[in-house]
C-alpha cells in the first residue's frame, strides 16, 4: 500500500534540496533547454542509489557522446522504444541478484527516461508491458510535444495547433490536427500505484512527485513538460516562464492519481491559453477561431479532470493517501 | 552418474537451462519454442528453478529486458523462433555491441510470408551478421550440451558475446529423443557463477550505450570482429573442458565418414542425421560418400573446414534459406567465398532444400549426391539449385 | 583525465564502447557556446533563494559558505533563464566582455 511506503517521506524544501547532482555540466543540450532541466530536477530528487535506462532522445545524445558521459550514475541506453523493457530487465536483474546473495541487498532505484516519441508512440508497447507486470521503477516521460533530437517532428503528444516539420501550418492544415495523446490517464489505466504530472517550474512539486515516486513500491509514472526552446521557437530565457504559464491556463494541470485517486491542484482562475501560446512561435500561425477550439478543449479537459477527482474520492480505497498536492 | 532417457528435446533444453542457474528469463511465446518457455515457467513456479521469470509482452521486450538484465550482472535466457526473432533484429546487433553476455535458444522455423510454423533455416540466417556466436544442435543431447556450453562461452572474459543455440523446430524441438541430462553438481563443476567485466553499479558506475561518432564506430566493430573471430579458441577451450567432464566431445565442423570420401554433404541442424542415413546407404552401394556438418557456424571455422574437406572433390552444400536475388542459400554463399582464396579447391553443387518445412528425406539427400556428381563431371557452370519445387 | 577526442586505437576503446569515468563531461566547458551575454548577479538585491541554482539546465551556479551562488562561467551557455526567474530582479543579462 502506497500509505505504508510513504510513511517515511518528507517533503523537500528549498532549504532542504538535495545537492547531488546525478547529471553533470558539459552536457550537450541546447541553450536553456526545458528538458534537462526537468531531468535535472527530477534524478536530483530520486538520488543515489539508482541505476538510469535511457530511451534514444536528446537527453540520451546531449549526456554520452563518446568518450564522455555527462551521467555520474550508472546509466544504460539500448534503443529508442524499449526504455521500459530495458529496465524491466534492470529491476528483476537486480532484485534476482540481491535474492541470490550476489549482490548486497539495498534499495536501487531503477528509473527510466524517454522522450514523448519513446513513450506515447514507438514506446507505448514496452511501457503498457512494464507497467501491467508491476514492476519496481520509475518511469518518466520528459514531454517536449515532439520528436526533436531528429529535428522537431510531430508526436501523438504534440498539442493540437502545434507547428512541426511533419505538421507544419500549411495552406489547407494548420500545425497538429489531432489532440494530444493522454497518457497520464493511459498509465492510470494499469492501476499502477502512482501517475503524476509535474512542470519545472513548480520545481518543489515536480522533485516530492519524483521522491514519492521512487518511494513507492510498483511502477510509478511521472509526465513531466519539459519545454524546448529550439523546437517550440520561443526565448532561450523562457523555458521556465513557459512551464509557468502552461500550468496556469491549465493546458497542463498538475494532479496525481494514488491507486486510482484523483489529487488535482485547483486552478479556478485560470488564464487565458492565449497568453501561453503568444509565448511560443510553432503557435503563431494559429487563427483566433483555432485559440477559441483550444479553450474550449482545455476548459473541458480540466472540468473532467475535476469530475474523476470526485468520482474517485468516493470510490473505495483501501487507505487514502497522507500527502495532498498544495498550491505553490 | 548421470542417467539416460527419453526426453522431448524442448523440455530437455528447459532443464538444460535450469542446470545452468540463470537468474532471468524474458520470453515470449511462439510456436515452436513454446515449450521451453512454459517448461521454463513451470520450473520457476514450482521454485524449482530460483531465476525470474518475465512474461514480456514482445519479443522485442524479450531481447531488451535480457540485455537490461546482463547489463546488472545477471545470467540471462531468451528463446524465440522466426518472426519474435525477426522482431528482436533490432536489439541482436545492440546486444553483441554492448558485449553482453547471455543465452538464447532459436527453435528454428520459417519466416513469412507465408505464415509457416514448420522448420527451416531462415530465421537464424537472418540474423548472421548480428555478431553473436552461432551454434547448432543436430540431436537432444547436443541441444542440451550446446545450452550448458553456451553460457561458459558468452560468459568467458575473453569472449563476452551473447550466443544463439539453433535447434529445428518440431523435427527436433518436438521429438523425444534420449538424453542424458548431467546432474547438478557436474554443471556447477563446469559452469561457475557469472562474474560480469562491467555491470551497472552505483558504486562503480558507468555509461553503456554511449552515442558514437565516425571517430569510434569503427574501432569498435573492430573490437567487436576480434572478440568474435577470437570466441573460437575459447569454443574449443570449453568445449575440450566439457569432453573431460562428461565424456562427449564437439568439434566446430564434424566428419561423418569422410575418410576416402570423394563426395562430400555439407549439412547444418538435423537434417544431418538423415543425411548420414543417405551417406550409409551410398557406402553400402561402394560410392565413396561423406558428410560434413556445421557445429559452429559463427564463428565460421575456416581452418577446420579446409582440413575436413581436404581430400573431396565433390562438395553438395544443402541450405535451408534463400537469399533471393544473389547466390541462392547464405551457407553456399559462406563455402564458396572461403574456398575462393584456394587455389585447389573441390567442385561446389549448392542445394536449396527443405524450405518451409517441406520434408527432406534420405532419398533427395541422395539426388543431390547424385545431381552434385554429375554436375561435376560435366563440368556444369551452376551458382545454385532449388530442390523439389514443383514445376508442374 | 579524460580524452575530449575519441581517436584512440581500437584496442584501448573500453569494451562495448563504454564510458568508464563517471561524469567526465565536466571536461568539456560549455561556457564557450556563450557568445552575446552573460549573468551578472547584484548581492545587494540577492536574498539567497537558489532559483538561479535549482533553474539553471547546466548547473552553472554553485552553493557557497555564506549562503550566496557563484556564476560558473565555465558552464553557463547563456540561456538567461536566472536573470528571467529571479524574484528580486538581482541578476540581469549582459554583453559578454572577451
Amino acid at each position: 500500500m502506497i500509505a505504508e511506503d510513504l510513511n517515511v517521506f518528507k517533503k523537500f524544501t528549498p532549504k532542504t534540496l538535495p545537492k547531488e547532482e546525478p547529471l553533470v555540466f558539459g552536457h550537450r543540450a541546447c541553450q536553456g533547454c526545458g528538458e534537462v532541466l526537468a531531468l535535472r530536477m527530477v534524478a536530483k530528487a530520486i538520488g543515489s542509489p539508482m541505476v538510469i535506462v535511457s530511451a534514444t532522445g536528446c537527453m540520451e545524445i546531449i549526456s554520452s557522446p563518446y568518450p564522455q558521459t555527462a551521467w555520474a550514475v550508472p546509466w544504460i541506453h539500448v534503443a529508442f522504444e524499449n526504455a521500459a523493457a530495458v529496465a524491466s530487465g534492470v529491476e528483476v536483474g537486480l532484485k534476482t541478484l540481491m535474492a541470490k546473495g550476489r549482490i548486497p541487498e539495498k534499495k536501487i532505484t531503477v528509473v527510466a527516461f524517454a522522450g514523448d516519441g519513446g513513450t506515447a508512440d514507438i514506446g507505448l508497447q514496452s511501457l503498457s508491458g512494464a507497467l501491467e507486470r508491476g514492476h519496481d521503477f520509475v518511469y518518466v516521460c520528459l514531454d517536449n510535444e515532439a520528436y526533436m533530437n531528429t529535428g522537431i517532428q510531430r508526436s501523438s503528444s504534440t498539442p493540437f495547433g502545434a507547428m512541426t516539420t511533419t505538421s507544419p501550418a500549411g495552406k489547407i492544415t494548420a500545425g497538429q490536427t489531432t489532440w494530444k495523446k493522454n497518457l497520464p490517464a493511459i498509465a492510470a489505466a494499469h492501476n499502477i500505484p502512482y501517475v503524476a504530472t509535474a512542470s519545472p517550474a513548480y520545481y518543489l512539486d515536480l522533485m516530492n512527485k519524483a521522491k514519492k515516486a521512487a518511494m513507492i513500491k510498483g511502477p510509478a509514472y511521472l509526465h513531466v513538460y519539459s519545454p524546448c526552446p529550439t523546437g517550440w521557437r520561443h526565448g532561450t530565457d523562457l523555458a521556465i516562464e513557459v512551464s509557468r504559464l502552461v500550468v496556469e491556463t491549465n493546458i497542463f494541470p498538475l494532479y496525481e492519481v494514488m491507486e486510482g485517486k484523483y489529487l488535482v491542484r485547483k486552478n479556478t482562475k485560470p488564464k487565458p491559453v492565449e497568453e501561453y501560446l503568444k509565448q511560443q512561435r510553432r503557435f503563431s500561425h494559429l487563427t483566433p477561431d483555432l485559440i477559441q477550439i483550444i479553450q474550449k478543449r482545455v476548459d473541458a479537459e480540466y472540468e473532467r479532470l475535476l469530475k474523476l477527482e470526485g468520482m474517485t474520492a468516493k470510490a473505495e480505497s483501501k487507505e487514502g493517501p497522507k500527502e495532498e498536492v498544495k498550491e505553490e | 552418474m548421470a542417467q539416460r532417457r527419453g526426453m522431448e528435446v524442448s523440455i530437455a533444453v528447459s532443464e538444460a537451462v535450469k542446470l545452468a542457474n540463470v537468474d532471468v528469463i524474458s520470453a515470449y511465446p511462439i510456436t515452436p519454442q513454446t515449450h521451453i518457455v512454459e517448461h521454463l515457467s513451470e520450473l520457476v513456479a514450482d521454485g524449482e528453478l530460483k531465476a525470474a521469470f518475465i512474461p514480456v509482452e514482445s519479443e522485442h521486450s524479450a531481447l531488451s529486458a535480457a540485455v537490461g538484465a546482463a547489463a546488472v550482472g545477471a545470467r540471462a535466457y531468451t528463446a524465440t523462433s522466426s518472426q519474435g526473432l525477426a522482431l528482436m533484429h533490432e536489439i541482436m546487433f545492440i546486444a553483441s555491441g554492448l558485449r553482453l553476455p547471455m543465452v538464447m535458444t532459436v527453435v528454428n522455423r520459417a519466416l513469412s510470408t507465408p505464415i509457416n510454423i514448420w522448420n527451416d533455416l531462415s530465421d537464424i540466417m537472418a540474423e548472421r551478421d548480428t555478431g553473436w556466436v552461432q551454434l547448432f544442435a543436430i540431436n537432444g543431447q547436443e541441444a542440451v550440451d550446446l545450452t550448458l556450453q553456451a553460457f561458459k562461452i558468452a560468459e568467458d572474459s575473453r569472449v563476452l558475446l551473447p550466443v544463439v543455440v539453433n535447434l529445428d523446430g518440431f523435427i527436433l524441438s518436438h521429438v523425444i529423443e534420449p538424453v542424458e541430462m548431467p546432474d547438478q553438481e557436474q554443471v556447477d563443476r563446469f559452469l561457475p557463477v557469472f562474474n560480469p567485466a562491467l555491470r551497472l553499479d552505483p558504486d562503480h558506475p558507468v555509461s553503456l550505450g554511449a552515442f558514437g561518432s565516425p571517430d569510434v564506430y569503427m574501432e569498435v566493430k573492430k573490437q567487436l570482429e576480434e572478440a568474435l573471430i577470437g570466441s573460437q579458441k575459447v569454443i574449443t577451450e570449453v568445449w575440450k573442458d566439457f569432453g573431460i567432464l562428461f565424456g562427449r566431445s564437439y568439434k566446430p565442423v564434424e566428419s561423418y565418414r569422410t575418410k576416402g570420401a570423394e563426395t562430400l554433404l555439407l549439412t547444418m541442424g538435423s537434417i544431418t542425421e538423415t543425411a548420414m542415413m543417405a551417406v550409409d546407404a551410398l557406402r553400402e552401394k561402394g560410392q565413396k560418400v561423406g558428410l560434413i556438418h556445421l557445429r559452429l557456424w559463427r564463428p565460421f571455422p575456416f581452418k577446420e573446414f579446409f582440413q575436413a574437406i581436404r581430400e573431396a572433390k565433390v562438395l553438395a552444400v544443402v541450405d535451408r534459406a534463400l537469399t533471393p536475388g544473389g547466390m541462392g542459400g547464405p551457407v553456399g554463399l559462406e563455402i564458396k567465398s572461403a574456398l575462393f582464396e584456394k587455389t585447389d579447391r573441390p567442385y561446389v553443387a549448392a542445394f536449396i532444400a527443405g524450405l518451409g518445412g517441406r520434408d527432406l528425406t534420405q532419398e533427395i539427400f541422395t539426388e543431390m549426391v547424385e545431381k552434385a556428381n554429375r554436375y561435376a563431371r560435366k563440368k556444369k557452370e551452376m551458382r545454385y539449385e532449388m530442390i523439389g519445387v514443383r514445376e508442374k | 583525465m579524460a580524452k575530449v577526442d575519441a581517436l584512440h586505437p581500437w584496442k584501448e576503446v573500453p569494451l562495448g564502447c563504454a564510458i568508464l569515468e563517471p561524469g567526465n563531461a565536466r571536461t568539456f566547458k560549455t561556457g564557450d557556446w556563450r557568445s552575446k551575454i552573460r549573468p551578472v548577479i547584484d548581492r545587494e538585491k540577492c536574498i539567497k533563494c537558489g532559483m538561479c541554482w535549482i533553474f539553471c539546465p547546466d548547473m552553472a551556479y554553485g552553493h557557497r559558505e555564506d549562503g550566496y551562488f557563484d556564476w560558473n562561467p565555465d558552464y553557463c551557455k547563456g540561456c538567461g533563464i536566472c536573470a528571467r526567474e529571479c524574484p528580486k530582479d538581482a541578476i540581469s543579462m549582459i554583453a559578454e566582455e572577451e
